[in-house]
């Protein structure tokens, strides 16, 4: 039996292979027995790392019960594969911990930002997974280009392409919102920030899904595979970057990088890494809010009927799907010293798991906070992006996405028709969607 | 209490009343002022509540939190009069007290 604390390397060495993940004695695993099952299962037996639990999008029901029952709780169960890790459920521990860099570390080397450690034979240093001073610095270099006057001068360009994207979409007939849409918006997003070529603009969807994927999901690149795909990345970059460092600095994420004087001798490893950070913290957030938000309306035809109403709400509506969906479930934290949250002692080494998609669905902080509701009178207060010294730096440039598109989308379609259940991405850490079919009116 | 007078990046100047112990964000959100976010609620976690403090009032307001300042430091346009509106607490000692707002939050 562990303990109530996280298993260190020393007890514990990375494997691969993992051991096999124990899963509760039911009939099946569909959607209808996992909400039986979360319903009455002893917290202690529910390991909720499990991607089925996300993919059925069943985890609420276990949250809530920890956010009444144990806010601040300990698994143990599987923790021959996870080494054991801290769920904190509520708002205000969660806020907690993020604010509280000093003792809870981001750092790669101690496992990074994520539930599951950062393969430890293939760290790739980024600024998220840093602590200070380090962190600030490299912050700041990629920080001018999502900042508000920028920001500005990419409106008219965002606006032209969704106009463009949602044009060009078939009427009366059913088609994938993610792959036409939701992929196609964040890719040529993403492509102009690095000022990559757009004909090669699925090549960052792609890198970005690789790079946070579960390796033990069927069809998904193992450990050396995966490390193989990131490192041809890698090439792809260097090219570039060995292009902009010799042309004066521009306004691109990779002329940033190349210019900056805080970033510019990074090893590749750590360009590597600082590239799947901005890629991915371009890429599935905003794609999967995109998503998101098209599902939550077809559920609440009132709130659309709002919004159309009055388009004004629009930046509230942005704001709500945001906490909505959530789009990253949870970051993940490392104890510096022994500290106590929640009533809970937690010890040096502890991983500690902050979970946004439950603190946004706190009662304690949020009213009524499992109704989608476009017009709450502070819809900003929601915890999608983090708090802290980590606070996602593209919250501006995603609102301004999400924004526009649903501008655009009220001036051209009266209704988006959710032809059947989205399929949802296996994963405690990226909260989305793998395909949503839908039809527009023809 | 103690009217505060926020100014917008573009000049508006919007002057409200804001009760003891209130901070100034909760002070601009409860009276529509535009310009300032409060994302996280008060906590000093977000810096979309930055502010500019007029010339002679920086002694009145209290020192910068260590949080205060670390957020503050990431945040774009910082200058050495930034605050985050969140960590200013109202009072009689701060009537007539000026802030002006940056270009944007973020």
């Amino acid at each position: 039996m562990a303990s109530k604390h996280t298993l260190s390397r020393e007890e514990q060495p990375q494997r691969w292979p993992l051991p096999p993940r124990r899963r509760p004695d039911l009939a099946d695993f569909s959607r209808a027995s996992l909400i039986a099952y979360l319903q009455t299962a002893p917290l202690d037996e529910v390991d909720i790392s499990d991607p089925m639990y996300w993919e059925t999008d069943t985890n609420s029901i276990y949250f809530k019960r920890l956010r009444d029952e144990a806010p601040v709780h300990f698994t143990t169960h599987n923790s021959d594969r996870h080494r054991g890790f801290w769920s904190v459920t509520r708002w205000a521990d969660i806020m907690a911990v993020d604010t509280n860099h000093n003792v809870y570390s981001s750092d790669a080397h101690l496992g990074g930002i994520t539930l599951f450690d950062m393969d430890q034979d293939f760290i790739m240093p980024m600024f998220i997974a840093m602590d200070p001073p380090k962190h600030d610095v490299q912050r700041k270099a990629v920080n001018p280009i999502v900042s508000g006057p920028n920001l500005a001068s990419f409106e008219g360009l965002i606006r032209e392409r969704t106009r463009e994207v949602l044009d060009g979409l078939p009427r009366g007939e059913a088609f994938d919102w993610v792959d036409r849409v939701s992929i196609e918006l964040t890719s040529r997003m993403l492509a102009t920030l690095f000022d990559f070529p757009q004909e090669h603009r699925r090549k960052l969807t792609y890198w970005s899904d690789v790079s946070t994927s579960d390796a033990e999901i069927p069809g998904n690149p193992q450990k050396e595979e995966r490390q193989a795909i990131l490192m041809g990345m890698l090439q792809e970059f260097t090219l570039l970057w060995n292009q902009r460092v010799n042309e004066p600095p521009k306004g691109d994420l990779v002329s940033m990088l190349a210019h900056n004087p805080a970033t510019r001798d990074m090893p590749p490893m750590e360009f590597m890494g600082n590239l799947v950070l901005l890629i991915v913290g371009g890429n599935d957030t905003t794609r999967n809010s995109t998503t998101g938000g098209v599902y939550e309306f077809s559920k609440n035809p009132g709130e659309w009927a709002k919004l159309r109403a009055n388009p004004a709400l629009v930046e509230s509506a942005v704001s709500e799907i945001i906490r909505y969906q959530t789009p990253l479930a949870h970051m993940r934290r490392t104890a510096l010293e022994d500290t106590i949250l929640g009533g809970q002692r937690i010890r040096k080494g502890d991983k500690v798991v902050m979970w946004y998609s439950s603190g946004n669905r706190d009662e304690r902080a949020i009213e009524n906070p499992d109704a989608f509701i476009i017009d709450r009178p502070r819809a900003r207060q929601h915890m999608s992006f983090g708090f802290g010294i980590h606070r996602c730096v593209g919250n501006r440039l995603a609102e301004l996405q999400l924004k526009i598109l649903w501008e655009e989308i009220l001036a051209r379609f009266e209704s988006i028709e959710v032809l059947e259940e989205p399929e949802r991405v296996p994963s405690a850490f990226v909260k989305g969607y793998k395909s949503m079919m839908v039809r527009l009116p023809a | 209490m103690a009217h505060v007078t926020y100014i917008e990046f573009n000049g508006t100047p919007h002057t409200v009343d804001v009760a003891d112990g209130v901070s100034l964000m909760e002070g601009a959100l409860q009276n529509g002022v535009p310009g300032i976010d409060g994302d996280c609620g008060g906590n000093a976690a977000c810096a979309t509540c930055h502010v500019y403090v007029a010339d002679g009032w920086m002694g009145k307001i209290g020192e910068r939190s260590e949080s205060e300042e670390a957020m503050l430091d990431l945040a774009d346009g910082l200058q050495e009069n930034s605050r985050l509106a969140c960590q200013i607490f109202a009072s009689d000692g701060l009537e007539g007290l000026v802030v002006s707002m940056p270009e944007s939050q973020h």
